[in-house]
């Protein structure tokens, strides 16, 4: 889960880390208020989860709560690349003397954890790795040994950051690393860090990824959660326990197992491309498929207006596919008249003859099965095609 | 011969006593793996009856090392106690710990995987299905039933997607076929099983399955060019997945240019990897890779 800036800056702030004012606003007149309660000159920042907000002219510096109001009335409900602005933040000004660069993040890569410095802040990170790399310190920490004073030093100098700042920027760092490990996070960036006209080292702007398989041991997470943005039925789908994601397209999906989903969404693609339709869905039933989790998954596909056909791929590994038939019969019976769009099916595995045959036994006419992948794939994507 | 794991592999069951454990131990005795006994701490000295097989159940791995001369573990237990669970295997020096585990968080895993660094145990997983040398050894969820042994080496990071691929090359058979798993931070990789295959003298040909995000398909091409000469066939799932979307897999996500499905076929083919569109079509490349060699 990516975090917005305004609950990274209320995360930092809550670890020790060094932050401005700053308070979230959904309206004007709130902005206005918390301008007011700031006092002085703001900035009028939106609220989404997308780089190059100011670019789009989605940061706005104010003179006054009056002005704040009028900046934050301009920004919210602004499209920034697809993300509609519902929040802004309203953050205190400083002067900035120099702007640095500060990140610790999950390496797959090395299958530890990555700290990157640099005093080439405020600009694009990729951007100064690709052109400047020697101006971007990369250290690995030990997840088990963590992050000391003496090793966060290293690093700083290592970022070759000035003197005044290195002890300064050190404690940023640790305090950062506290951070990444209590929250189970798999970024931390800060960009720019900033030092002020008086000295200080500040976070300015940053980014939070929280480990969604860790939310068993963070109940905070809960909170942290962008219902607005959820899609309606990825969140139904989530309370049902399953791991369903909403696309723009036609041919509603399900299978079982992530990687074989994935598969399934390309071969519908690909077979699609003749006529003009596209996945609906990714949505993987898992292992277990009995007839309530494959209604629930039915439904949660039917509910969406854009599905015209539904192709079921699965293999039975562990799950029969005798089960899985009697599945797919059970739920159009829990569904009755709800299901109205036809189903392709395509069964291997596991009790694979059983499970055609029940599919052929019960006749039913939303019904049809094909033997191979790519077959089913081709057949469900004619059928919405025509439909 | 197979790689990691062959007929003699005596293997513990870490939860054997949930459910899951239990189904799958069921399951992995019936298909022929030496299941010697399990671990779950607090239930030490129990026996578990499994198909009139009785399985002594011990506190911690090395206490069923020494009992019973296990050289492997397989992990089912509930992520909570995962962490916990593989560093007690790694404490009894185990060489093999399989995490079949889904929904670890990745501090706990980053954790496990730093301190195998320092002995000599190869993780597999977590999140995976394990590894299989059909008719001689299967740890973990994979169906024993859909093939044989044979001469074909498979590495994967889904489950099912290898199902998929063993069924179409069933008639062929396979050395070992291992599903390392579709988290950001796994204990053994494509590179690990690409270079087994390929000093395996009874691996022919190998097929490696991806899947978007990360890079690892990637350094596993660059691999593959300066290591195997071995004819090697790819699929890559995912080419059709939104940015910024987790597609089932924790791991499997396009962030920016970066992940993506088209990359990664990119530096395949670059290495001389064919890469098939479809499960289908990489069958049928690597068919034709074998009756021409």
């Amino acid at each position: 889960m990516d975090l917005f800036e305004y609950q990274a800056r209320d995360l930092f702030e809550a670890n020790g880390v060094p932050v401005l004012g700053g308070a979230v606003a959904t309206t004007p007149e709130e902005a206005k208020l918390a301008a007011a309660k700031f006092g002085g000159k703001v900035v009028v920042k939106a609220q989404v989860k997308i780089g190059g907000r100011g670019k789009a002219g989605g940061v706005k510096l104010a003179e006054s709560p009056d002005d704040a109001f009028e900046k934050a009335k301009a920004i919210l409900g602004m499209d920034i690349k697809g993300h509609l602005v519902r929040k802004v933040m309203i953050a205190q000004a400083a002067p900035i003397e120099s702007e640095y660069y500060l990140a610790i993040l999950l390496d797959r890569a090395a299958r530890s954890f990555l700290v990157m410095a640099s005093v080439a802040g405020g600009m694009d990170i990729e951007e100064v790795a690709h052109k400047t790399p020697e101006k971007l310190a990369r250290v690995h920490i030990n997840p088990n040994s963590g992050l000391d004073k003496a090793k966060a030093l290293e690093i700083v100098r290592a970022g070759a950051f000035p003197g005044d700042v290195e002890d300064q920027v050190a404690d940023v760092l640790i305090k950062l690393w506290e951070t990444f490990q209590k929250s189970d996070a798999t970024l931390v960036e800060v960009n720019p860090l900033v030092k002020t006209g008086d000295g200080k080292i500040i976070a300015l702007d940053g980014k939070v990824t929280l480990d969604d398989n860790a939310s068993f041991r963070h109940p905070e997470y809960e909170a942290l959660i962008d219902h607005a943005a959820t899609n309606p039925l990825e969140a139904l789908a989530k309370e049902k326990d399953l791991n369903y994601v909403k696309l723009e397209g036609e041919v509603g999906v399900i299978g079982n197992g992530a990687g074989l989903v994935m598969s399934t969404l390309d071969v519908v693609a690909y077979a699609g491309e003749k006529y003009g339709v596209k996945p609906a869905n990714f949505l993987d039933i898992g292992g277990g498929a009995s007839a309530q989790v494959m209604a629930d998954g039915l439904s949660i596909i039917l509910g969406d207006p854009a599905v015209r056909s539904v192709f079921v791929n699965v293999f039975g590994g562990i799950t029969a596919c005798d089960a899985v038939a009697n599945g797919i019969i059970q739920a159009l019976e829990i569904l009755g008249d709800k299901a109205t769009k036809p189903l392709v099916v395509r069964l291997d595995g596991n009790s694979v003859v059983e499970g055609r045959k029940i599919l052929q036994a019960a006749n039913h006419p939303l019904v049809q099965q094909l033997d191979t992948m790519d077959g089913a794939a081709a057949r469900a994507a004619e059928l919405a095609a025509q439909r | 011969m197979t790689i990691f794991i062959d007929e003699n592999t005596k293997v513990i069951v870490q939860g054997m006593t949930g459910s899951e454990g239990t189904k799958h131990t069921k399951r992995m005795l019936a298909s022929g793996t030496k299941i010697v006994g399990g671990v779950t701490p607090g239930k030490g000295g129990q026996e578990v009856e499994i198909d009139g097989k009785k399985l002594p159940v011990f506190n911690s791995v090395s206490e069923a090392v020494a009992a019973t001369g296990a050289n492997a573990s397989v992990v089912f237990v509930p992520p909570k106690f995962a962490k916990a669970a593989v560093i007690d295997a790694i404490d009894a020096k185990l060489p093999l710990v399989v995490v079949i585990t889904e929904g670890i968080p990745v501090h706990d895993t980053a954790a496990f995987f730093a301190y195998a660094q320092i002995s000599s145990t190869r993780i597999i997983g977590p999140n995976c299905p394990g590894l299989i040398s059909p008719s001689k050894c299967n740890i973990g969820i994979t169906p024993a039933d859909i093939t044989g042994p044979g001469r074909i080496g498979l590495v994967s990071k889904s489950g099912t997607l290898t199902y998929q691929m063993m069924y179409e090359l069933r008639d062929i058979g396979f050395t070992t076929a291992v599903g390392i798993g579709g988290d950001p931070i796994i204990g053994t990789t494509h590179i690990d099983c690409l270079r087994a295959f390929q000093d395996d003298p009874d691996t022919e040909a190998i097929v490696m399955i991806g899947e978007i995000g990360g890079d690892a398909e990637e350094r596993a091409a660059a691999f593959i060019k300066e290591y195997v000469t071995k004819p090697v066939v790819g699929y890559v799932a995912g080419f059709t997945a939104p940015e910024g979307k987790t597609m089932g897999h924790a791991g499997a996500i396009v962030s920016g240019s970066s992940g993506t499905a088209e990359a990664k076929k990119v530096a395949l083919e670059a290495a001389g990897v064919k890469v098939g569109k479809t499960p289908s079509e990489t069958a049928r490349l690597l068919r034709e890779l074998i009756s021409n060699a």
